[in-house]
């Protein structure tokens, strides 16, 4: 009767990234570029989001799958190998997402949607408290500090793909490579900066 | 060029531009629609191809008709809904054919991310006897395009190339070529084709009968339909996207991957299904495959085990196939913890705000319309109450004050972009109908809820050249509008003034706000911008007069007031200083920076 017991097989070969935030953050930058770094390392990928809503403070997320040969373009809840939230709350939203053995990056970083005042529903008080209730391996970062320290606010995104690279199999160069392409003329080495700051993070 | 032969990644959208490049095609148009929009604004970057936007799906369908009638290989995309609109055109040129070619691009949106109905528009396909064909990633949302070109010429027939949400905005891998060049054949005068008076249609729809009948054998044949062979123990058949998460959640297993839904190929479906033990379908949205399937006499199961709501995702098609006992559970499914909802709001700056603003104060009736402003009726300004499909505020308004004791007071709200679309003919109707209602006409010049398309209110064309802006005002006084105000809409005071007495009045009224969008195009962000605000706390009372007008550069800071209520707080990174949140501060807590 259950013949494909062994279903995941498949699945297991490939890297399931998950990239969250709110509308804005650059959510939807952050996982073209991943998806730049798997493709130039010859892999295949696929990516999905749903934008539309993307600039006007909505939730936003991006699924993006990398390996040998990827057919769905969506990952499956609990097959993300890593999850990156930009915000904590959506950290808190998207973590069932993440495999038990998975990890979640989270920006230390709290967006408050203007309904909030509303009161028909609080902002969670502490929501990287509440994810790891839940979650064992959770890095929270305070990208937007360090950014800053490195003298430009806006290379926080690349600062959290370096802590991303860590989790992922995919080359340096390639990330050097993507990045170098991606981000605004004049900004590649501050951005690469910050990708290096990300990558030698003490876990 | 060897660069034309590279592989990139592109979403399916982009994929169908690069589709209709290499595929030599002439003429496309469109009207804007999530999620089909970047289809045409692709296209434009082909110099190869001529490429408009038209002011509705019904107008760039007979743009596309018009071009394939003169032997031009031609593309019309459209949302699902758009082809409700350019429905006529498509139901009757089966009668007359498409010489040049012709793809109708239908961009289908299961689970309605950002659309008003999940309407399944492969029935379209059944409804006017054309070929349907559906990619299932964008490779294939690529190489289709030629395929579709290829039937249409052949067979004399309009494709529907249906897509859905998640083809449409999914990236991969695509492996492109060059450009292959086609002749235009040029008009070839046949009235007895092209004009459909009833006697020739009669003749014609024998022959569209038949067109469809050769397309079935052509259906049995093609490589668009493959049978993966597999276990033998359970067959699946399946389409688009979904063939995506069959593939994954059950590899290895008996496939028949339909990449043309209609007509189907019965006879393939009959040997797959001697080859296989238990045979399903696995369907986005409407049981489209398996009731014909079933019809035929092939015993399958499909919508037993799968909804037809919403859209089909890993999770959904595993589901299934448990409640089936294909497989057994193989995790334990982690819930979602419910967290504060998000829900899209103006942006800083828009001009649509003050309005919504005003009228959240005034009590009337608001039938609204499809656009940005359709936020409004989202709280905190609960600002809307009726809304169905693009152009409709004008009719219902008219309608709903017909059959009131009061004949007034009740409002339309209808962007630029949607008036022109399909607003027009509501307002002459009006006119001619002596309906007292009050137009609203939220003109922030460009299509923004698409993501800023330009369109004949602009100036501007598809590729960005300029052309003949039309003043709406003009366009209203001469449908018969003889009330007609401008006003600002981050002026509240000036506003409210004018709504207050234009609602109140026993006759026809327009009012026209008159700021650009905040967001796009993005050229015009700059001129938006003037010097932000800030909230001085030292004068802030904790009120959220502030916070009501719902704008994402304000918040609550973690500053009390001696009651104990959180004063609010201004990001000046986001804050465009369009005032409409000082105007409201009764307490002037709201100021400008100085010395910037
Ligand atoms: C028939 C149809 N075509 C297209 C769409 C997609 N769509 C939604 S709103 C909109 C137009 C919005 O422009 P406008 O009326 O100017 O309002 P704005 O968003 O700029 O405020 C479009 C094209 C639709 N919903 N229905």
């Amino acid at each position: 009767m259950h013949l494909y017991d062994d279903l995941q097989d498949n699945m297991n070969q490939l890297t399931n990234v998950l990239i969250v935030g709110v509308g804005g953050q650059g959510v939807l930058l952050a996982s073209e570029l991943l998806c730049d770094v798997a493709f130039l390392s010859g892999l295949d990928v696929k990516k999905s989001e749903v934008h539309g809503m993307a600039q006007r403070g909505g939730v936003v997320s991006s699924h993006v799958r990398f390996g040998k040969k990827v057919y769905s373009p969506l990952i499956a809840a609990g097959e993300a190998d890593l999850m990156l939230s930009f915000e904590q709350a959506e950290a808190k939203r998207w973590i069932h997402y993440v495999k038990t053995d998975g990890w979640a990056v989270i920006n230390i970083r709290k967006l408050v949607p203007p309904v909030a005042f509303l009161k028909e529903m609080n902002y969670p008080e502490n929501p990287v408290e509440d994810v790891r209730k839940r979650h064992e391996h959770v890095l929270a970062v305070s990208a937007t500090e360090m950014a800053q320290a490195l003298g430009n606010v806006r290379t926080a995104n690349i600062l959290l793909l370096g802590v991303v690279s860590r989790f992922v199999e995919l080359k340096k160069e390639n990330w050097e490579q993507a990045i170098r392409e991606r981000v605004p003329k004049g900004t590649e080495s501050v951005n690469l900066k910050a990708f290096h700051t990300g990558r030698s993070l003490q876990l | 060029m060897a660069a034309q032969f590279m592989k990139r990644i592109l979403s399916g959208n982009e994929a169908v531009a690069r589709g209709c490049y290499e595929a030599g095609l002439h003429v496309a148009t469109a009207y804007p629609g999530t999620p089909s929009t970047e289809i045409l604004e692709n296209i434009s970057q082909y110099s190869e191809i001529y490429s408009e936007w038209s002011p509705n799906e019904k107008v760039a369908f007979e743009v596309a008709m018009g071009a394939t009638f003169e032997g031009a290989r031609a593309l019309v995309a459209m949302k699902h809904v758009g082809l409700n609109v350019a429905a006529d055109p498509f139901m009757s040129v089966s009668l007359v054919g498409a010489p040049g070619g012709l793809v109708v691009v239908s961009a289908d949106d299961p689970g309605m991310h950002s659309s008003q109905n999940e309407q399944d528009n492969r029935t379209y396909a059944k409804f006017a006897g054309y070929p349907c064909l559906e990619p299932a990633d964008s490779q294939e949302a690529k190489d289709f395009i030629a395929d579709a070109l290829k039937i249409s010429v052949e067979y004399d027939v309009p494709v529907l190339y249906r897509m859905t949400t998640r083809v449409c905005h999914s990236k991969g891998i695509v492996n492109c070529q060059e450009r292959k060049e086609y002749p235009v054949i040029g008009f070839q005068r046949d009235p007895k084709k092209f004009v459909v008076l009833p006697a020739h249609a009669r003749v014609r729809h024998q022959w569209s009968t038949e067109r469809l009948d050769k397309i079935r054998r052509f259906a049995e044949n093609t490589s668009l339909n493959r049978i993966e062979p597999g276990d033998p123990k359970i067959g699946i058949i399946t389409h688009g996207v979904t063939y995506q998460y069959v593939k994954e959640i059950v590899p290895g297993t008996s496939i028949l991957k339909l990449g043309m839904t209609y007509p189907l190929p019965f006879n393939k479906i009959r040997k797959f299904f001697e080859q296989v033990e238990r045979l399903f379908v696995i369907e986005e949205l409407e049981p489209f495959i398996e009731e014909q399937v079933k019809a035929a006499g092939i015993e399958c199961e499909g919508k037993k085990y799968w909804t037809n709501l919403g859209e089909m995702s890993p999770d959904v098609v595993m589901e299934g196939l448990i409640r089936a006992e294909v497989i057994s559970k193989q995790k334990t499914v982690v819930k979602a913890e419910p967290v504060i909802p998000r829900p899209p709001v103006f942006c800083p700056g828009c001009p649509h705000r003050g309005v919504y603003y005003v009228l959240s104060k005034l009590k009337t009736v608001i039938c609204t319309d499809i656009g940005c402003y359709t936020l409004g009726v989202l709280p905190p300004l609960n600002a809307g109450d009726t809304c169905v499909e693009m152009g409709a505020s004008i009719g219902v308004a008219a309608g709903m004050t017909k059959a009131r004791k009061i004949g007034k007071g009740i409002v339309a709200t209808i962007g630029d972009s949607t008036f022109i679309h399909s607003g027009m003919t509501g307002l002459l109707n009006a006119v001619n109908n002596r309906s007292a209602i009050t137009i609203i006409i939220m003109d922030n010049r460009i299509t923004a809820m698409t993501g800023g398309q330009y369109h004949p209110g602009t100036g501007k064309q598809l590729n960005g050249s300029e052309t003949r802006k039309v003043d709406l005002a003009k366009i209203c006084k001469a449908l018969g509008a003889e009330r007609i105000k401008v006003i600002d809409p981050y002026d509240l005071k000036q506003t409210e003034s004018v709504l207050k007495e234009e609602i109140s009045l026993d006759e026809l009224s327009v009012v026209i706000t008159n700021r650009p969008c905040a967001l796009y195009p993005p050229e015009n962000r700059k001129q938006v911008c003037e010097i932000p605000f800030r909230v001085n706390h030292d004068l802030c009372i904790g009120c959220h007069a502030c916070l009501r007008v719902s704008c994402p550069a304000i918040s609550e800071s973690d500053r009390l007031t001696e009651k104990n209520k959180t004063k609010s707080q201004i990001d000046t990174a986001l804050c465009t200083g369009c005032s409409v949140c000082a105007q409201v501060c009764p307490v002037g807590a709201i100021q400008r920076i100085e010395n910037r």
